[in-house]
C-alpha cells in the first residue's frame, strides 16, 4: 500500500503534552515539517520558551537549548553569533515574546538577527493557569481580569507583528493562523519564507501564529477556532507586514 | 614576555583572550567599561565576536547560549549589572556549562556609586540568584594577578562546566601596573561532546536545559552539583599567607583591602606588633584550612573589608570559635586607610589581652 502521510523526520517520538485541541501541536508540526525539507534539521539548533512549549526541546528532533523567560531570542543571538552557518530558530509564546522578553525581541529584529522566531499567539498565558497576556483581547476573561480586559485600566492588546515591522533588521515579519486547513497550509509557507530569510542570510525572520488555549478560553476545540477567526483576526489581521523581496515600508 | 604597563580592565580583556574567550557579551557599566571597549576593538581581530547586548540580562543569556554551543565565552559587569545577571547565572550553572563572568564592583546598594567597593561578596559567593549552586570566584590583588587567573578562569569553567567569577573592585579595574601575560598550568580537558552545534544527523539532539519537572530528576542533578563544588573545594582553593609564622595578630583580607593590610602589617611590626594577614584569592570556595595553618601564637583575627562585614561570615566560619573576629571596614567606595587599620588592630589586642 503507498504511504500518503508520515510524519515528519523534524519531531521526536516523545508525547505532546499540549491540551486536546490546542494548535501547538500543528504549529510544531509545520516547523518540524520544513526544517525536514529544507535539509535543516541536522544544522538546526532550536531555543524553546517558558511557558506552554517548555518542553519542546524533547519535540523537536535537533539540538535544542531551553531559555529563560523572554529570554529566547537572547540565547539563540548567543547560539548564532558562535554558529553562523547553522539554523537558529526560537519558538516563543505571547507571555514570554509580547510581555517579559519584549526588549530582547525587539534587539534581536533591531540587530537584524539572523535568527528565525515562531512566535505563536493564543492571547492569554496558557501554562499557569489562564491569566491575561499583553495580546488578552478587550473584555476577554482571564484569571487576572475576570470581569474581562478593560482597556483603561491595563491598555488594548500588543501587535507585535506591525510593532517588529518598523524595524528595519526585520526581514521578514507573517502574521498566520492556524484556524482551518487553508491557513495552515499558508501558515507554513510563511514558515518556510522565513527560515529561507536565514538561510540567505537576509536578517530576523519572525512569524506570529494566531493559536488556541481551549481549556483556559473555556471552549471546545472547534469554538476555539471559530473564536480566533471572529474575535482575533479582525484585531491581529494576517499578512505579510516585511518580506526581503519588497519594498520597505517604513523607510530606510 | 616583557612586562608591559597596563590598566586592570584591558589587562584582563587581554588575558581573557590568550585564555582562549573568542565571544564577548556585555553592557556599558562603570567601572567596567575598559573591558567590553577593549574586547571590542581586539576580539575581531583575534577572530572572535564582540556583541554589545541591549541589557545585562540579554547578554548573560547570549553567554548561556553561545557556552551551549560550545564556545569560550564571557561578560563583565559591575555591581548592579551583576545583579541583572545572576537569573542567568543560575541558569548557567543549572544547565552545566562553562563562562566567565567578570565584576569590577562599585558601591551598593541600588545605583550606589561608582567607586571601588567589596560589598557584593554576598552576591558572589553566596549565589545571588535561586537554587543551591555555586561559582569559582577569583579575587585578584594586583593586575598581575587578575592576568593570571582571567587567562586561567577559560581551562577551570571548561573543566567543571560551570562559570567562574573574578571579581575585582573599582581599583583593581582603573589602575595602572606592570604586567606580564603568562600561560597557565595545563589542565585536560574534555571534547565538548554535549554542545548544541547541530547534530548533523550523526548523533541524538544534544539539550541545553536546567529544567527537571521530575523532582526525583532534579535532586540527582542538584547531587551531581554538589559532587562537583566538594572536587572544586577539594582542588581549587587559593590563598596568600603572609607574616603569620609568628603571628599574634592576624587580618583576613582580600584584594585592594589586602594590599592596605600589607602595609599595616609592616608599620606594626615596625613597633613590635607581631600582624599577618590570610589574602583568600578564591573568595569560593574560601580557604577554610588557612585558619588550621596558623600558629599557636594568634590571639586574635580581624577581617578588614571595603563594606560593613560580609566576608566576615566565611571568617568566623573557619576561625569555629578558635579566635575571637573582630572587624574594620569602609564603604561606600570610601577606602580603608592604613593608619585607621593599624589603630583598629591596637584597639582589639587591647580588648584581648
Amino acid at each position: 500500500m503507498p504511504v500518503v502521510f508520515e510524519k515528519t523526520k523534524g519531531l521526536t517520538d516523545v508525547q505532546f503534552h499540549y491540551c486536546p485541541g490546542c494548535t501547538h501541536g500543528i504549529i510544531h508540526r509545520l516547523v518540524g515539517e520544513v526544517l525536514e525539507e529544507m535539509e535543516l534539521l541536522g544544522d538546526a539548533i532550536g531555543v524553546a520558551p517558558v511557558g506552554c512549549a517548555v518542553l519542546a526541546y524533547d519535540y523537536f528532533n535537533c539540538d535544542m537549548h531551553e531559555a529563560a523567560h523572554g529570554r529566547a531570542p537572547a540565547m539563540a543571538t548567543g547560539v548564532k553569533r558562535v554558529l553562523p552557518d547553522k539554523t537558529v530558530f526560537a519558538y516563543q509564546g505571547d507571555g514570554d515574546l509580547a510581555s517579559i522578553g519584549t526588549a530582547e525581541i525587539v534587539h534581536a529584529a533591531h540587530r537584524g538577527e539572523n535568527i528565525t522566531v515562531i512566535f505563536v499567539n493564543n492571547a492569554i498565558y496558557g501554562m499557569t493557569g489562564g491569566q491575561m497576556a499583553p495580546t488578552t483581547m478587550v473584555g476577554q476573561k482571564t484569571t487576572t481580569s475576570p470581569l474581562g480586559r478593560d482597556p483603561r485600566h491595563c491598555g488594548y492588546p500588543i501587535r507585535i507583528s506591525e510593532m517588529l515591522a518598523t524595524i528595519r533588521g526585520a526581514a521578514f515579519i507573517e502574521r498566520v493562523s492556524v484556524h482551518n486547513p487553508a491557513h495552515i497550509r499558508k501558515a507554513k509557507k510563511a514558515v518556510r519564507s522565513a527560515f529561507e530569510t536565514q538561510r540567505d542570510r537576509r536578517g530576523f525572520s519572525m512569524v506570529e501564529v494566531l493559536s488556541t488555549c481551549p481549556t483556559n478560553w473555556g471552549m471546545s476545540p472547534v469554538d476555539a477556532l471559530s473564536w480566533v477567526k471572529e474575535n482575533m483576526i479582525p484585531y491581529y489581521p494576517l499578512g505579510n507586514f516585511r518580506h526581503p523581496e519588497k519594498e520597505v515600508q517604513y523607510g530606510n | 614576555m616583557e612586562k608591559v604597563l597596563m590598566k586592570g580592565n584591558e589587562a584582563i580583556g587581554h588575558a581573557a583572550i590568550r585564555g582562549g574567550c573568542r565571544y564577548f557579551f556585555g553592557y556599558p557599566i562603570t567601572p567596567q567599561n575598559e573591558v567590553p571597549e577593549y574586547m571590542s576593538r581586539e576580539l575581531p581581530k583575534a577572530g572572535g565576536v564582540f556583541l554589545q547586548a541591549e541589557s545585562e540580562i540579554a547578554a548573560i543569556n547570549m553567554v548561556y547560549g553561545a557556552a551551549g554551543a560550545g564556545a569560550r565565552v564571557m561578560t563583565s559587569s559591575s555591581s548592579p549589572g551583576i545583579a541583572l545577571k545572576q537569573e542567568g547565572i543560575s541558569y548557567i550553572c543549572g544547565s552545566e556549562l562553562p563562562c566567565v563572568i567578570v565584576n569590577i564592583s562599585r558601591g551598593g546598594p541600588g545605583l550606589g556609586g561608582i567607586q571601588p567597593s567589596q560589598a557584593d561578596y554576598f552576591q558572589s559567593t553566596r549565589g545571588g540568584g535561586n537554587g543551591d549552586y555555586r561559582l569559582i570566584v577569583f579575587a585578584p590583588a594586583n593586575i598581575q594577578e587578575a592576568a593570571d587567573l582571567m587567562t586561567e578562569a577559560f581551562d577551570i569553567a571548561d573543566f567543571y562546566r560551570n562559570p567562574v567569577m573574578l571579581l575585582g573592585d573599582g581599583m583593581i579595574g582603573q589602575m595602572m601596573e606592570p604586567v606580564e601575560f603568562r600561560d597557565p598550568p595545563h589542565r585536560d580537558l574534555p571534547p565538548k561532546e554535549w554542545a548544541t552545534t547541530g547534530t548533523g544527523g550523526t548523533r541524538k539532539p544534544n539539550i541545553v536545559s536546567s529544567l527537571r519537572l521530575d523532582p526525583a530528576e532534579l535532586e540527582k542533578l542538584n547531587e551531581r552539583l554538589q559532587e562537583k563544588y566538594r572536587a572544586m573545594e577539594e582542588n581549587e582553593v587559593r590563598y596568600e599567607m603572609f607574616a603569620t609564622e609568628d603571628a599574634e595578630f592576624v587580618f583576613v583580607a582580600y584584594g585592594t583591602a589586602s594590599r592596605i593590610v600589607k602595609n599595616a602589617i609592616q608599620e606594626l611590626r615596625a613597633v613590635g606588633v607581631k600582624a599577618g594577614l590570610i589574602r583568600p584569592i578564591t573568595l569560593w570556595p574560601f580557604p577554610e584550612r588557612a585558619f588550621d595553618e596558623l600558629p599557636e601564637s594568634v590571639r586574635a583575627l580581624m577581617s578588614v573589608e571595603m563594606s560593613h562585614g560580609q566576608m566576615i561570615d566565611d571568617v568566623k566560619i573557619s576561625a569555629n570559635g578558635r579566635w575571637p573576629v573582630g572587624f574594620y571596614g569602609r564603604s561606600g567606595g570610601m577606602i580603608p586607610r592604613q593608619q585607621d587599620v593599624v589603630a583598629a588592630c591596637r584597639s582589639m589586642l587591647v580588648e584581648v589581652k
